[in-house]
């Protein structure tokens, strides 16, 4: 079949460094840096057997910073790499500048030429779009075939990426970095006569769709949604919850301004700088950064700055050890870059991959903890546990600590599970971290992070019973 | 041709380019051989959505702009049916190769070949329906650089007046500039111009372990001088006097109460709970429990429901749809009985829901979805003081956050400023709220609508991107709802 492969995404820094050094001369700019990329994409959804939609995509993109006589930053945005579009992008970002920050001017990351980490990230060939079809096509069959009840997959896709990153500066930075990725998702339907709709799904990552663990998802997708045919309205009242891994990373993520140098520079963090040193959880959690993590696919080797992307402590025994940074909140809080910046007019700062669990030497909490063995909620009411949560972007507060939040799960009584109807879990998330009881089972690796089951007490849920 | 975009990062600078860039009629020569090859491969439709961007970002911080983020760009969406199928690829390359191996892609994904020559099933395109001949100056119109970014400051000085334990004070600002040319082999040639701003005010208010975040947010469509007009000193008065407000409020208690929601932004949900369920992008995937209920109730006698894109300067307002389609205004429903469905090209292909002008997407690297508009409940003949007159023990939502439906149909949204209501009076200010329910259940217990209809700007996510909405209502009165808290 002609022309139905991906093209492989590549960027020549090379080139590009020559074409804005050029540029940038005839401009009478000095000092530039950017941030390029280009991807190739093919994807695919399925309906009941029928493709629904095949897509494919080039992208390319590139950002733009210039320093201007009077040190000031400016920046622009494009998606044409060609020398009109470039020139264009040097001469909006020199505009730009002219509104730089002069309280706080980004400079280039000390670590942008330091030795990068090395990533076993294969280079996967992609796969022809119509044998992507038949793949998902036959995962989709053999997923409705797993229960009478489940009636559709409404949301499923299963897609492949080669791309092609780099950091160029004008002092001599060249960072690059190809990758090829792939993904499935399946989110099944399943209804019961008589019954309302339940909904669950899987995801998975792989270097290659040719690696991807299909019959994986296709099982957890089955297990998750026969799991909540069964369901049952839940009493409102205080519960302790057991959080899944994806549940408990999602989030941790949403409230990552607690270790984010940028959020504490700005006052939106619940942290100050002199946190550093404080109890934020119980004395036996570990919570680390961790971009490098083998199982992360996808991994980044150097963030938007080109600073190398790195393994960090952030709570260690439950106590605040180090913030994320980007290279001004490093030079503000006089420490060293971390790896986790954005290139942008206000450079972000943001988190990789978590990676949470005991602390190493600690008890790791209340030992043997079972959500299924009888009587493991200590009382009548049974253990909530949350499988996954919902609405993260409208039910989190993150400057104020709390959330509230939809969530699918099960209420677990003298060891069995019934999946719970509608119901919403809130609190705060300072006092959740110090309301920790301990963890379940060995870490999971998820597409966010590591991390186990992890038990809270005395969490609010409501639900309409 | 030029066919990279000329279109400079900054508005009213020398560097701009020409807005009629897609206007250029060179581009029927280029346009017209994809189509016909694209027929004559054997596809039943070729599409072929062009478009040109240039957005700015602004950020100001307490008394100082921190952030100027400019972005310009350009690319094609190029799309191919046969049957229920289609394909569709993207690209950020618009020269007459790149767009012909878009083509060749998008048809090889139905198992089509583009033929060395072309021929017979394709009529040649119409003349061009220009809806932007008249916009042509907006992007030069909007406000310089140095205009907006003092407005914004002006905005945070307001917020400083005017607000109390303010530890963050912001001002934001975006320009949305489009240019899109839309050409099908049904005979589809139209362009259009677009052009959305939106300014809002966010503060984070601290006093000891009291904190609370809240923000405004206002915006429309094809105004170049919306941001001149926008009234700083209101708008800070407003997000000041509920900041004041929430940062001593007590958390709500969890239950099922009834609940009136205040107009304006109230409207998020009927758009979570209802509206995206009448997309016939939900009829497709068989995720919406209305799919054969037109004719049928859905909804309280009470409830009138509609989805248009023509109010003037409204968010979602169009003068054609991303299949160059003109909008239309869409009953959803009517005295609680299901009219019809929102629907695009594909949505009426598959699911034989005639097009309503609601083909939308967030840019050229997304297929066109059955998307909503301006969507509001219409007003009713209440007062909103009878709603909340007749709540003996409930919850005011005066102020909403986002909110979000999943796949059964159940919706979810954050209430970001409420009161309680006790004994048919608004008593103390309560946080933390979240609603959640199932929209086949809470939409007959829609009882009773107010007659003060007002809309408000707002973003939907979904499968075609992030795109420019309005949702509205009057006040409502919901009978019964799970009310998350604490």
């Amino acid at each position: 079949m002609a022309n139905t492969e991906s093209l492989t995404a590549s960027l020549d820094a090379e080139v590009l460094r020559q074409r804005l050094a050029s540029l940038a001369h005839a401009e009478g700019v000095r000092r530039w840096d950017l941030g390029a990329s280009c991807s190739t994409d093919t994807s695919v959804q399925v309906d009941r057997g029928e493709a629904k939609q095949m897509k494919g995509a080039q992208r390319s993109a590139i950002t733009l910073r210039v320093w201007n006589d009077d040190g000031l930053v400016g920046i622009t945005s494009t998606s044409d790499l060609s020398d009109a579009g470039l020139a264009r992008a040097l001469a909006g970002a020199r505009d730009a500048s002219a509104y730089g920050n002069v309280d706080e001017i980004p400079d280039f990351s000390p670590l942008a030429t330091a030795p990068l980490p090395e990533l076993e990230q294969p280079l996967s060939t992609p796969l022809s779009i119509l044998t992507l079809l038949d793949t998902l096509r036959d995962a989709e069959r053999d997923l409705l075939g797993r229960h009478p009840a489940i009636g559709t997959v409404p949301y499923n896709g299963l897609a492949q990426r080669s791309s092609d990153r780099l950091y160029i500066n004008s002092d001599g930075a060249c960072r690059q970095q190809r990758l090829s990725t792939a993904s499935l998702y399946l989110y099944a339907r399943a209804e019961e006569a008589g019954r309302k709709p339940r909904s669950s799904g899987a995801v998975r990552l792989a270097y290659g769709a040719a690696d991807l663990d299909v019959a994986g998802c296709v099982q957890e997708a089955a297990e998750r949604t026969i799991a909540h045919l069964d369901y049952a309205p839940i009493t409102t009242g205080r519960y302790t919850c057991v959080f899944s891994p994806e549940a408990f990373l999602d989030l941790i993520g949403a409230f990552s301004s607690l270790f984010n140098a940028r959020a504490v520079l700005d006052g939106v963090s619940l942290s100050r700088r002199e946190s550093l040193g404080e109890q934020l959880a119980v004395p036996f959690l570990s919570l680390h950064d961790n971009g490098l993590h083998p199982a992360n696919v996808g991994a980044a080797a150097f963030d938007g700055e080109g600073t190398p992307t790195r393994r960090l402590s952030l709570l260690e025994g439950g106590v605040l050890r180090h913030f994320l940074h980007s290279e001004a909140t490093a030079r503000a809080f006089g420490v060293s870059p971390t790896g986790h910046a954005g290139l942008g007019a206000k450079v972000s700062v943001g988190p990789d991959w978590f990676e949470i669990g005991p602390t190493p030497g600690s008890s790791g909490g209340a030992p043997g903890l079972d959500r299924f063995a009888a009587g493991a909620s200590g009382d009548q009411r049974g253990l909530v546990v949350i499988d996954s949560l919902s609405a993260l972007h409208a039910g989190v507060k993150a400057s104020q600590g709390s959330f509230s939040l939809p969530f699918d799960g099960w209420l677990v009584q003298d060891g069995v599970p019934r999946s719970i109807e509608a119901a919403t879990v809130a609190g705060d998330i300072r006092t959740l971290l110090k309301a920790i009881l301990g963890f379940e089972g060995p870490a999971k690796v998820t597409p966010d992070g590591l991390c186990p089951h992890v038990w809270v007490e005395g969490l609010s849920i409501t639900g309409d019973a | 041709m030029v066919v990279s975009p000329p279109t400079g990062a900054l508005a009213a600078t020398e560097r701009s380019a020409s807005p009629a860039a897609l206007g250029d009629p060179t581009w029927r020569s280029v346009l017209e051989p994809l189509l016909a090859g694209g027929r004559s491969a054997g596809a039943d439709l070729v599409e072929v959505f062009l478009e040109r961007s240039d957005h700015l970002g602004l950020l100001a911080e307490q008394d100082s702009i921190t952030s100027v983020s400019p972005a310009f760009g350009a690319g094609a969406g190029l799309r191919v049916f046969l049957g229920d199928r289609d394909g569709f690829v993207s690209t950020n390359d618009l020269s007459p190769a790149g767009l012909r191996a878009a083509l060749e892609q998008a048809l090889g994904m139905l198992g089509l070949v583009l033929p060395v020559q072309a021929g017979g099933r394709f009529d040649g395109l119409p003349e061009l329906r220009d809806f932007a001949a008249a916009k042509e100056g907006w992007l030069h119109a909007c406000p310089s650089l140095a205009e907006a970014t003092g407005r914004l400051l002006e905005g945070t000085d307001r917020l400083q007046a005017h607000g109390q334990h303010l530890q963050v004070r912001r001002g934001s600002y975006a320009r949305d500039w489009q240019e899109v040319l839309v050409a099908a082999s049904d005979g589809t040639y139209a362009r259009d111009v677009r052009l959305h701003q939106s300014v809002g005010l966010n503060v984070l208010a601290a006093d000891g372990d009291h904190r609370a975040s809240l923000g405004r947010r206002y915006g429309t469509s094809d105004s170049p001088d919306d941001l001149r007009h926008w009234d700083a000193e209101a708008a800070a008065v407003d997000v000041c006097s509920s900041a004041g407000t929430m940062l001593y409020a007590d958390y709500v208690e969890a239950g099922q109460f009834p609940v009136v929601l205040a107009n304006r932004f109230g409207g998020v949900i009927f758009h979570e709970a209802c509206g995206h369920l009448l997309e016939t992008t939900q009829v497709e995937r068989a995720t919406t429990p209305f799919a054969e209920m037109v004719g049928q109730p859905i909804a309280h006698p009470s409830l009138t429901a509609i989805d248009e894109g023509l109010t003037a300067g409204a968010f979602g307002s169009l003068s054609m749809d991303d299949e160059g389609m003109e909008p239309q205004r869409t009953v959803l429903i009517e005295n609680g009985i299901l009219q019809r469905f929102l629907s695009d090209r594909a949505g009426e292909r598959r699911t034989g829901h005639p097009r309503t002008g609601s083909g939308r997407r967030q840019s050229h690297a997304f297929a066109a979805a059955s998307r909503m508009r301006n969507t509001f409940i219409a007003a009713g003949p209440h007062t909103p003081e009878e709603l909340i007159a007749s709540v003996d023990k409930g919850l005011y939502c005066k102020s909403m956050g986002g909110g979000s439906v999943g796949p059964t149909g159940q919706f979810n949204f954050a209430v970001e400023e409420g009161y309680l209501i006790e004994n048919g009076s608004l008593t103390r200010p309560v946080k933390g709220a979240t609603l959640i329910g199932d929209a086949k259940e809470v939409m007959p217990r829609i009882s009773m609508c107010a007659n003060d209809l007002e809309l408000a700007a707002g973003f939907c996510g979904s499968v075609s991107g992030s795109i420019f909405v309005t949702v509205g209502q009057p006040h409502i009165k919901v009978d019964t709802i799970t009310v998350g808290g604490r």
